[in-house]
């Protein structure tokens, strides 16, 4: 089977995060949605390696991983601090830059 | 049909619609759920693709670590909550599904068109000694530098997440029994000095988020410890109140 | 030749002017005595720079003087440079002699006026300026000439400056100046373009080789300087305005120097004029036109000093038409020029004389019988009266009628047009001038009451006696054994052409006499009895667009002032909403965009992440693109 049909996958996966990080409210859907367009990378990655024939696409996705994760645990943290200090978790909320 | 291509048509479809349904959930926790299916999908992808520690690894980190700390963070920040999803932003919502669309449709595009000019390698020859020697090989020569970088990046993060999430003490110092003491009879009415009234007094229900009841039937604010008040937790008390309360009205007329 | 001190000649009077000028109140005293004294001197030079040029043969009468370099850039060198030959020897007896005279006069004249010494210092610079003039020896010199003395005329119009009108007056001749100086300039540029050189030695080398066209059109730009200082048409409208100057400034610049610049340009240009024809025919025209339009104004005007003036500018267009007639006719337009200047300055310090017994009357309604109160004024006045009109044996008739002789000898159809145009101004000039002397010296006395018509003092009659005797006299010693010819020649008429004769000068003679009888005559029948104190209103319609000057400043409001004004406006809405508008646009679109894209900062974080990702599709829809 054509390795080429993975990247179409990574493909829509990375789209259908995209547009979640733009449609949805909620901080922690948001990212959610930001983890779906890191794993779609990460798959593209890895089925490039195949595709290359060397090891170097995974090694790439491994670094993603670790740094998704170490992201991911910032981030959310975060998140808790500001909605500890604004009992909202909504992304909308926090517009105070706006004219 | 080959394994694999059985195993991807069948998956692939169902990640994607699990995807798609990630987008319209209502309840944070339903989407989490759903993208720990995409992930496990994927790390199942990894192994089909030759790559089984990165397929393992998916499962354990990714799905068992990142998901479950988005699930402790929902836990804390509200499990109840829904989201609206009603969009606010005039135009917001049709124009970023165009936008995407136009993206997929760009990248399926550039894809489409590749031409690599030779056939897919494989990963035979790159995993003749194993999965995890070969990405050895790579991470302990070629990479050991980024290898340590990101070392100290995940220290850092942790030290990060330590320090943003930590609750910092009240400012105000907890009175003294003597100094509690002195407040309660020098308040503002001496009918502090008899204490507050405990929750559920004149309701039927002794809850602890359920307010205690005034002698004309108003729910007393003071029955409810501030934890409850602050986080909106205060339990609505109309159910459970005595018939036959006298009704008293603000100037104290029956 | 070279000399040293034709500097002296322009020196000593700018000196003069200037000291005057520095020194302020402080000179009250004693400044119109030094500044008559210096004009004096200049006169002394003059004549002593004539006496030697006399003495020498023809060939060497010519002095030169070069005061420095003054410019030197490539190849465009002119030196500043003065020439004194026999053309120019001319105009500097007449201005400083003449200039002496009115200077005298002056220190009566103006003998109430607080800033006297100021006015003679203006007099001391347009003598300084307009001897500049004529012995400068290329046209960029004689240019600063000519701008000083569109200058002094300015300040001497404007003298009296409290009063509007006269301020008015002197912007007036100014900017009709200005107009002819703009001949000068493109004159100048065409010279250099064409013929590498300024000077009128160097260009009258190349004229030679030089194509008609630009010949043409250096002639026909010195045409237009020479029109707009010696008011000619079409730049006349100033001339009758500058009477708002005091008299001796009148007699002085409009009558007998400044106004005849123009002439000396046109003679100094020979070497262009005689080259084409074109040009010449178009001063000829020029002449024509000017001498009729001055005459036929000059019958309807009531105020005297306007009246002399309408006369001025047609005898400089008798001037102007001589020397359109080539080398046969420049001779006669410079004695016609020095013999004008002795009978119109004296008309003018008579007209002066009159306007002090007066009481500054100048309407000549309110004159009448005054031969018998003034009889030193009448006297002189009416010797420059029978010069003008050309009375023989008085110097207009011989000036005058040279001229009519020049114009009928050009022979064919053209030479009788001209010269019948000639005599029909010698018959309007009788006529007008009979006027003139019958109102002011004779008829019934239409004075305002109060008025006690005195003689003038000694200090005003002595000068018009030494011109009214000029009048009388210096025709018959420039024409005989026809001395200014055989003066002028090596400068005007190098070839010593042969003139051919088309009437016989008897004829023409005879004729002349018998148009200034019909004249005198018709003007003697009509204002001979009774005239009333105001003049009359149910007149024809040529006389009251004669009144009006010939319709000269409606035409001229309607040709210039009007468009220039509309132009002005124009310019000026498009300066400030086409140049200021595209400056104010600048800053306006930049607000204006800014305020535009401020609308993107709506603070919502979707919002910004929406833009990221158009950001990200532009940069792979372009990559796509390229790789089409």
């Amino acid at each position: 089977m054509n390795p080429t049909n993975y990247l179409y996958l990574s493909a829509i996966l990375f789209s259908i995060g995209a547009v979640g990080v733009v449609v949805r409210k909620n901080a922690i859907v948001v990212f959610m949605c930001i983890e779906l367009m890191l794993n779609a990378a990460n798959l593209a990655f890895v089925t490039f390696a195949k595709i290359n024939g060397n090891l170097e696409g995974q090694v790439m996705a491994f670094f993603t991983m670790v740094v998704a994760a170490c992201e991911v645990v910032v981030g959310l943290a975060i998140i808790v601090t500001i909605f500890r200090s604004r009992r909202s978790a909504s992304v909308d909320d926090a517009s105070l830059l706006s004219r | 049909m080959t394994g694999e291509a059985a195993l991807f048509w069948v998956l692939a479809p169902l990640a994607v619609l699990a995807a798609v349904a990630m987008l319209y959930m209502k309840k944070a926790v339903h989407s989490a759920i759903l993208l720990a299916w995409v992930m496990i999908t994927l790390a199942i992808f990894y192994i089909a693709l030759e790559a089984p520690f990165l397929g393992i690894v998916q499962i354990v980190v990714y799905t068992g670590a990142v998901m479950m700390l988005f699930l402790f963070i929902l836990m804390l920040v509200g499990v109840d909550s829904s989201d609206s999803l009603v969009e606010k932003i005039r135009g917001l919502r049709s124009v970023a599904i165009f936008t995407v669309l136009a993206f997929s449709l760009t990248l399926i595009a550039f894809i489409a068109r590749a031409e690599l000019g030779r056939p897919s390698v494989g990963l035979e020859e790159a995993n003749r000694e194993g999965n995890v020697q070969g990405l050895a090989q790579y991470l302990f020569s070629d990479y050991v530098w980024a290898f340590e970088v990101i070392s100290a990046l995940l220290i850092t993060a942790a030290l990060g997440a330590m320090v943003l999430a930590h609750s910092e003490k009240s400012e105000v110092a907890r009175t003294s029994q003597r100094a509690r003491s002195i407040a309660r009879f020098r308040g503002k009415s001496i009918a502090t000095a008899a204490g507050l009234p405990g929750s559920g007094v004149y309701a039927r229900h002794n809850a602890l988020d359920l307010p205690a009841l005034l002698p004309d039937g108003k729910p007393s604010d003071l029955s409810i410890a501030e934890v409850l008040h602050r986080r909106g937790d205060v339990a609505e008390s109309k159910s459970y109140e005595l018939e036959g309360l006298p009704k008293i009205d603000d100037q104290g007329n029956k | 030749m070279t000399s040293e001190n034709l500097i002296y000649l322009v020196a000593l009077p700018l000196f003069s002017s200037a000291l005057l000028m520095l020194l302020g109140r402080r000179a009250d005293r004693w400044g119109h005595v030094f500044a008559t004294l210096i004009s004096a001197s200049t006169f002394v030079i003059g004549a002593m720079e004539f006496f030697a040029m006399i003495d020498r043969p023809e060939a060497s009468r010519a002095v030169t003087q070069k005061l420095f370099t003054w410019i030197s850039v490539g190849t465009f060198n002119v030196d500043a440079g003065l020439v004194l030959d026999q053309l120019s020897i001319a105009f500097v007896l007449l201005i400083t002699g003449v200039g002496t005279l009115i200077h005298i006069y002056s220190i009566a004249y103006m003998s109430h006026d607080r800033d006297r010494r100021r006015f003679f210092a203006y007099l001391n610079f347009f003598i300084a300026a307009m001897l500049l003039l004529v012995l400068g020896d290329s046209y960029l010199n004689l240019y600063v000439g000519w701008e000083g003395v569109g200058l002094a005329s300015y300040l001497l119009i404007g003298f009296w400056n409290q009063q509007p009108e006269y301020a008015t007056a002197a912007k007036k001749a100014f900017v009709a100046n200005r107009a002819g100086d703009f001949g000068l300039s493109v004159a100048v540029m065409i010279a250099f373009a064409n013929f590498g050189a300024v000077s009128f030695v160097g260009i009258e080398e190349k004229v030679d080789g030089a194509s008609q066209t630009a010949l043409t059109a250096m002639g026909l730009m010195l045409l237009l300087a020479a029109a707009g200082k010696s008011a000619q048409f079409p730049l006349q409208a100033w001339l009758g305005d500058a009477m708002a100057g005091p008299t001796p400034v009148s007699a002085l610049i409009h009558a007998a120097t400044m106004v005849t610049a123009g002439v000396y340009l046109i003679t100094r240009s020979n070497f262009i004029f005689d080259n084409a024809p074109t040009a010449q025919l178009a001063v000829v025209m020029v002449g024509i036109i000017t001498l009729l339009f001055g005459a036929v104004i000059g019958m309807a005007k009531d105020d005297i000093k306007k009246a002399l003036a309408a006369s001025t500018m047609s005898q400089i267009g008798y001037m102007i038409m001589a020397s359109g007639f080539g080398p046969a006719g420049y001779a006669f337009a410079i004695m016609h020029l020095l013999t004008h200047g002795f009978f119109k300055a004296g008309l003018f310090l008579g007209a002066g004389s009159v306007m002090h017994g007066m009481n500054d009357e100048v309407n000549m309604r309110r004159y009448g019988g005054l031969a018998r109160f003034m009889p030193i004024t009448s006297i002189t006045f009416g010797l420059g009266y029978l010069a003008i009109i050309g009375v023989p044996p008085f110097a207009g008739f011989y000036s005058k009628d040279k001229i009519i002789e020049t114009a009928f000898n050009t022979g064919g159809l053209q030479g009788v047009l001209f010269g019948s145009a000639a005599l029909l101004g010698a018959v309007i000039t009788a006529f007008y001038m009979t006027r003139l002397m019958l109102m002011t010296f004779f008829g019934n006395k239409r004075w305002v009451s109060g008025a006690e018509p005195h003689e003038s003092p000694f200090l005003m009659w002595a000068p018009m006696a030494v011109l009214a005797l000029g009048s009388a006299a210096s025709g018959y010693l420039l024409y005989s054994g026809k001395a200014i010819v055989k003066w002028l020649a090596p400068v005007v008429d190098r070839d010593h052409h042969e003139h051919a004769e088309f009437l016989p000068a008897i004829v023409v003679t005879t004729l002349a006499v018998v148009a200034v009888i019909i004249g005198v005559a018709v003007a003697f029948i009509k204002y001979r009895g009774e005239l009333s104190e105001s003049a009359p209103s149910d007149v024809s319609i040529f006389t009251r667009v004669t009144r009006r000057d010939l319709l000269q400043d409606d035409a001229n409001e309607f040709l210039f002032m009007r468009p220039g004004q509309k132009l002005t406006q124009v310019l000026v809405k498009t300066d400030e909403s086409v140049i200021d508008g595209a400056v104010r646009a600048v800053g306006s679109s930049v607000l204006g965009s800014a305020r535009g894209m401020r609308k993107l900062q709506t603070g919502y974080v979707r919002n910004y992440a929406l833009l990221i990702l158009i950001g990200a599709l532009v940069a792979l829809l372009a990559a796509l693109v390229v790789t089409i």
